[in-house]
């Protein structure tokens, strides 16, 4: 097996026998199962005037309570790849164990992207997992299905593809704490700038738009989220919200478009960007 | 900035036939304004066993990692088995103890063994064997699957020069192999040594342990602040005589006046001349009395490879 993959494969089997997978198939069912419940008791719950709510009323309070629990996995999921990608290099200079790995004849290029490729495998695994079982867990409550499943998966696991590889790229100089945090803030500050953007669109001032055009380039993440927010709303939902003008805009929990196909292969060449950066920062340590 | 080396040029035909295991020439490195190593210039023949001795900070785990491509020399060249450091295919032929390491604790012996004969990479028919007998060697048959992360450190370190045993290298690097280890683990060591060293292995040792390198090494070099003060076989370093006086009476001043006689080695009432001639014994001990000492024992003996550290360490400092 070529280097790069042993690399993958312990990376994958660290966090298996570390009980992480184990620990986040827990959480994650136990998630499901409560937002099972509570989606279940929206078609049961009824108005003001004592009538259960009509089948399109519960399509749209669950397709918005369905954003909001994305929301809470995407964080999940952004928050776990900071973490473990944070000290995935830094950890192993540290402590002398890439010292034996790197007298073998193996690449630092080949360390690197083994290690983001064992722990790309294990986001995408999570989110497609937890996807498919929020997804048929809400089918199976309201009978309510988001109209682009796959894109969701697709744009929720790329969030945790960037700051996985933010994270990297970051183990490769600092410590497994510091890389963790810069990792994680850059995130809120990627959400934040999003949201300024969105505000600079409402108020129609191209100056505060563009600093969200300029944090979703430097960090994609938001955008992503954006684009996972659009793949779970009903087509009527984003009507009524292009009927509203540009104030609608101004919402985190909305998108009233995808995201454009340029900032979609912008996407890959910042991946690109940041395994090429991690190879050459970490090609360029000594240890 | 440029890379830490790594290359895969093919080797000439026969490039790499004859040569030295390790050949260096003006090898330096600094970290900014501190000079690691400088212009450290050696060779070390195929099938020896060479020790590398110096203080701590004195430049001798830079110098395993230079060699090993892990560190981008600032000046110099070296070469491994005939090919420059960093050739990904000469790894091939090298195995390497570390002094501060860890393995995956969450991996068993077994699995650590394993991982590296995949790395390393051994034809996968031979790993069984390889791991069966490495784990033989270092004594750790009985815990090949027990999790590393129980092992205490002194087991961590045969399980590391277990897998740098792996495949039969031509070259090993030990670096402080025996720093973890008991008396018994250090006879070990010794006889696995040995044992490298008759099959044809060459041993590059990094030891603190002074008794331990004097028994295994056929050459020595012993470096001080980044560069080598001595080298030589031990016969050559070992030439002198050293004579312990055990006296009482001498104050600070009395023993500073004792410079005359070369390096002292003060250890209170007990004073060792680490090179002193035996026909200049009587005046030491008229001179100690004169300066109001006791002696209560003289007693010459070859010098040993402590004193000679301990003489070329001071002289280095004058």
């Amino acid at each position: 097996m070529p280097p790069t993959l042993v690399i993958a494969r312990l990376t994958v089997q660290e966090t298996s026998r570390r009980r992480l997978i184990l620990a986040l198939i827990i959480l994650t069912l136990i998630v499901v199962g409560f937002s099972a419940w509570g989606f279940h008791k929206i078609t049961t719950v009824t108005n003001s005037a004592g009538n259960v709510l009509p089948p399109e009323q519960v399509a749209l309070i669950t397709s918005q309570l369905l954003i909001v629990v994305t929301f809470m996995y995407s964080g999940v999921l952004a928050l776990s790849a900071a973490v473990v990608a944070g000290p995935l290099i830094s950890s192993e200079v540290e402590s002398g164990l890439l010292l034996s790995i790197l007298a073998r004849p193996v690449r630092r290029s080949e360390v690197v992207i083994g290690k983001w490729l064992g722990l790309a495998i294990l986001v995408a695994l999570y989110a497609a997992g937890s996807a498919f079982l929020e997804i048929a867990a809400v089918d199976w409550a309201t009978g309510y299905m988001p109209p682009h499943p796959v894109q969701l998966v697709l744009f929720v696991g790329a969030e945790g593809l960037a700051l996985l590889s933010l994270g990297l790229l970051l183990s490769t100089r600092l410590s497994g704490i510091t890389g963790g945090v810069i990792a994680l803030v850059a995130w809120l500050m990627g959400w934040i700038g999003g949201v300024v953007g969105d505000v600079g669109t409402g108020l129609q001032n191209q100056a505060v738009e563009n600093v969200g055009i300029i944090s979703h380039l430097i960090l994609p993440t938001d955008l992503l989220w954006r684009g996972a927010i659009y793949a779970m709303e009903p087509d009527a939902f984003i009507a009524t919200m292009r009927a509203a003008g540009t104030v609608a805009r101004a919402n985190p929990f909305a998108a009233v478009d995808p995201p454009p196909l340029p900032f979609l292969a912008w996407v890959v060449v910042w991946f690109g960007i940041m395994l090429g950066l991690s190879i050459w920062s970490f090609r360029t340590r000594e240890i | 900035m440029t890379d830490v080396i790594e290359q895969t040029a093919a080797a000439p035909p026969g490039a790499a036939a004859g040569s030295p295991a390790i050949q260096t020439v003006n090898l330096s490195k600094r970290f900014g304004h501190t000079v690691a190593l400088a212009g450290l210039s050696m060779s070390v023949p195929r099938g020896e066993v060479f020790g590398f001795l110096g203080p701590n900070g004195a430049g001798k785990t830079t110098s395993v990692k230079l060699l090993l491509g892990l560190l981008k020399p600032t000046s110099g060249q070296a070469s491994l088995l005939g090919r420059p450091i960093g050739d990904l295919q000469t790894r091939r032929k090298i195995g390497y103890l570390p002094e501060l390491f860890r393995y995956q604790g969450w991996l068993s012996a077994r699995e650590v063994l394993a991982l590296h004969c995949e790395l390393a990479p051994l034809p996968r028919s031979s790993w069984k064997d390889e791991i069966a007998s490495a784990l033989d060697t270092v004594g750790l048959t009985d815990r090949a699957g027990d999790r590393v992360g129980t092992f205490s450190k002194g087991m961590q370190q045969r399980l590391g020069l277990g897998a740098a045993l792996l495949g039969e290298p031509e070259l090993v690097f030990l670096d402080e192999p025996t720093s973890a280890l008991d008396p018994v683990g250090r006879h070990d060591v010794r006889e696995i040594i040995r044992g490298l060293a008759s099959r044809g292995t060459a041993v590059f040792l990094n030891s603190h342990l002074l008794s331990e390198v004097e028994q295994v090494c056929d050459r020595v070099a012993v470096v001080d602040h980044g560069r080598v003060i001595a080298s030589g076989t031990m016969d050559e370093l070992l030439s002198g005589t050293a004579v312990k006086v055990r006296v009482t009476g001498l104050d600070d001043t009395g023993k500073a006046k004792l410079a005359e006689f070369g390096a002292i080695d003060d250890e209170g009432d007990q004073l060792t001349f680490t090179n002193l001639k035996p026909d200049r014994v009587p005046e030491l001990v008229s001179t100690i009395v004169g300066l109001g000492g006791k002696v209560f024992e003289v007693s010459p003996r070859h010098q040993t490879l402590e004193d000679r550290f301990l003489q070329l360490l001071e002289e280095e400092e004058k």
